[in-house]
């Protein structure tokens, strides 16, 4: 294994938190509630790697821990090479961090100014900082409001700014927690497009939350689902759709309503509706494409119109996050 | 790093000019109600209270006004506000221990302060009342290094208060008895040599609070003479150190136990 290429490897991490529960007039209970329970995950350089689950699954929880903010209960955590909390300090160089909800902007200077005061806080050549930040500014339309005070910001404005701030010290790995939360459409749309560059050039890793499912299809490859602090699902999208069943579906318009008895090579024809032409068509894998299968429609019986059917990636979550329960 | 953390201080706060404006009002009219206290109690006790002469102690109280300000003994609790809100990831994110991130941002307070909220009640003292200029022109550079090591003592100060945070979330019963205890054992109030000897011994060499104020404005009016002067400042320098060794130790405990709030 070179260890180069990996850039996360997490085993067995765990985080318990010590919750007090009054009983009584003095009586206090403690319970044990573990955030984080047994989390293995390994992580390439390169990887875009969207990381989901329900609320209060351990997100945030397995994020602060990689991050070297919050020491783990249990379990071996390697960041860039580096155990987190330990070496927060010389972490700290070389991963960048947005948690959606906080700012490591300076509150009352504008953006232009905290940009530079980060330049000195991480000792960034000035050539090497303007080069990103130049880039930043045009990917991220920073202009317009550079000169606010951060304060001032829309909370669309100070997340660009944000990530800004987090890759001027070009970081090797980018943990992002809830970036598209509160943002319009369009700034959606710029911070996605954003990520999805950064990721094209290849060299920096990035770890996403988000409850935004829009996000993971435009932008990750990978998913790791988890619930209740259990990693449930780890892998490509499709390979969710193929563990759930979910599949894409051909819906056709007959010309004569359906009877239902044709073969079709595994695929099975469901009415939905009160057409009795319009039938609806899952494709199981293995089974027939649906090219195959409209093309055996067409000779069959009369067909007037064709859809395909994505299958839908909030379907299968909520399908998913209900069965982990 | 540090200049600029600093330069980013002092801007900050000369952006707030009104908040400036009022808190220099307020120190100018409660350094007039202790001037008219103190000079009668000097008139009554004939001109000279325990080594004070009465411009002597026009200085004291108008370079504590002063002081006051520019050290900030009270209300900074920026460092708590994070921690309980979570927002001190921030901090931490960062290649270098907040100790230096928030001292630096600090001085530049401390600079914008000792411009304004230091030299304006001053100069206002000097012109209207009593009030003693040092006479020996060393005086002057001394005050500058007992002002500095009392900027940075008391931040080291405010800097442990707040750390509490990190163990109790709700901090103001610290603050509390911070505030009180700076206030009445730092000579803010009144000059510690009024004090029996004994006791005003075990303040001054046993606690850190006099070298806050009363070790600055005793240099200023140059009391004791070169000796006093510097050995004033020497105290200040061993508690100095002192409470930064404290600062970081408990720091690095807190990081053990350090659980940001909020998901
Ligand atoms: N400081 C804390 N003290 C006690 N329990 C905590 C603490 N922080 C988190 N938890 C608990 O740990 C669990 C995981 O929280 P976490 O913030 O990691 O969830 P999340 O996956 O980020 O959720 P969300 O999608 O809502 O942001 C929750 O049940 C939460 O209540
Ligand atoms: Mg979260």
């Amino acid at each position: 294994m070179s260890e180069s290429n990996t850039v996360v490897a997490v085993s067995g991490l765990r985080k318990e938190f010590v919750v007090y529960k009054k009983t009584g007039r003095l009586k206090r209970e403690k319970t044990v509630v573990a955030a984080v329970d047994g989390v293995d995950l390994r992580i390439e350089r390169g990887e875009m790697l969207g990381y989901i689950g329900p609320n209060g699954a351990g997100k945030s929880t397995t994020l602060k821990m990689l991050t070297g903010i919050l020491t783990p209960s249990a379990g071996e955590v390697r960041v860039c090479g580096l155990e987190p909390v330990p070496r927060r300090i010389a972490l700290t160089r070389r991963i960048g961090v947005v948690f959606g909800q906080r700012s490591v902007l300076w509150w009352d200077l504008p953006l232009r100014e905290s940009f530079d005061l980060l330049r000195h806080v991480f000792r960034v050549p000035a050539d090497e900082h303007a080069a990103r930040l130049r880039r930043c500014r045009e990917m991220l339309d920073l202009d317009e409001f550079a000169d606010t005070p951060v304060r001032q910001l829309s909370l669309g404005q100070r997340m660009r700014g944000e990530l800004t701030a987090a890759l001027l010290h070009g970081p090797e790995i980018l943990f992002l927690d809830e970036p598209t939360i509160g943002l319009d459409v369009v700034s959606k749309q710029a911070v996605r497009s954003f990520l999805a560059e950064t990721a094209r050039r290849g060299d920096t890793t990035i770890v996403l939350t988000t409850h935004d499912l829009a996000d993971i299809e435009r932008l990750c490859k990978r998913l790791v689902v988890i619930d209740h602090g259990h990693v449930v699902h780890d892998g490509t999208l499709d390979a969710l759709h193929h563990r759930y069943g979910s599949r894409r579906q051909v819906v056709v318009d007959l010309e004569d309503p359906w009877s239902g008895d044709l073969d079709l090579g595994g695929a099975v024809g469901e009415i939905d509706g009160e057409d009795p032409r319009r039938v609806t068509f899952s494709l199981t894998n293995g089974a027939s494409t649906a090219g195959e299968l409209v093309a055996r429609l067409a000779t069959t019986v009369g067909l007037r119109d064709v859809s395909i059917v994505e299958p839908d990636i909030e379907d299968v979550i909520a399908r998913l996050y209900a069965t982990a329960r | 790093m540090g200049a600029a953390l600093a330069r980013a201080g002092f801007r900050r706060y000369s952006t707030y000019r009104q908040a400036t404006l009022a808190g220099l009002s307020t120190n100018i009219v409660f350094g007039m109600l202790r001037m008219y206290v103190l000079v009668a109690a000097g008139a009554a006790a004939g001109g000279v209270m325990a080594g004070y002469t009465v411009p002597q102690l026009g200085t004291y109280i108008w370079v504590g006004q002063g002081l006051l300000a520019t050290i900030l003994m009270w209300g900074w609790t920026e460092l708590s506000d994070r921690v309980r809100s979570g927002d001190v990831v921030a901090d931490l994110l960062r290649p270098v221990n907040p100790v230096w991130t928030y001292l630096a941002t600090d001085l530049g307070r401390a600079g914008h302060a000792a411009l304004i909220r230091l030299l304006v009640p001053v100069l206002f003292g000097a012109l209207f009342f009593p009030f003693y200029w040092p006479r020996e022109p060393l005086s002057y550079p001394l005050f500058g290094v007992s002002l500095v090591l009392a900027v940075l003592l008391c931040f080291a100060c405010r800097y442990l208060v707040n750390l509490t945070a990190f163990w109790l979330l709700d901090i103001r019963g610290v603050v509390s008895l911070w505030m009180a205890a700076a206030g009445v054992l730092s000579g803010l109030y009144f000059p510690l040599a009024f004090l029996p000897g004994w006791l005003a011994a075990i303040l001054q060499y046993g606690t850190p609070f006099p070298s806050l104020m009363q070790f600055p404005t005793d240099v200023a009016v140059e009391r004791g003479g070169l000796a006093g002067q510097l050995e004033r400042i020497g105290v200040q320098v061993a508690w100095t150190a002192v409470m930064y060794a404290v600062v970081f130790y408990v720091q690095r405990r807190a990081m053990r136990k350090l659980v940001i709030q909020g998901g």
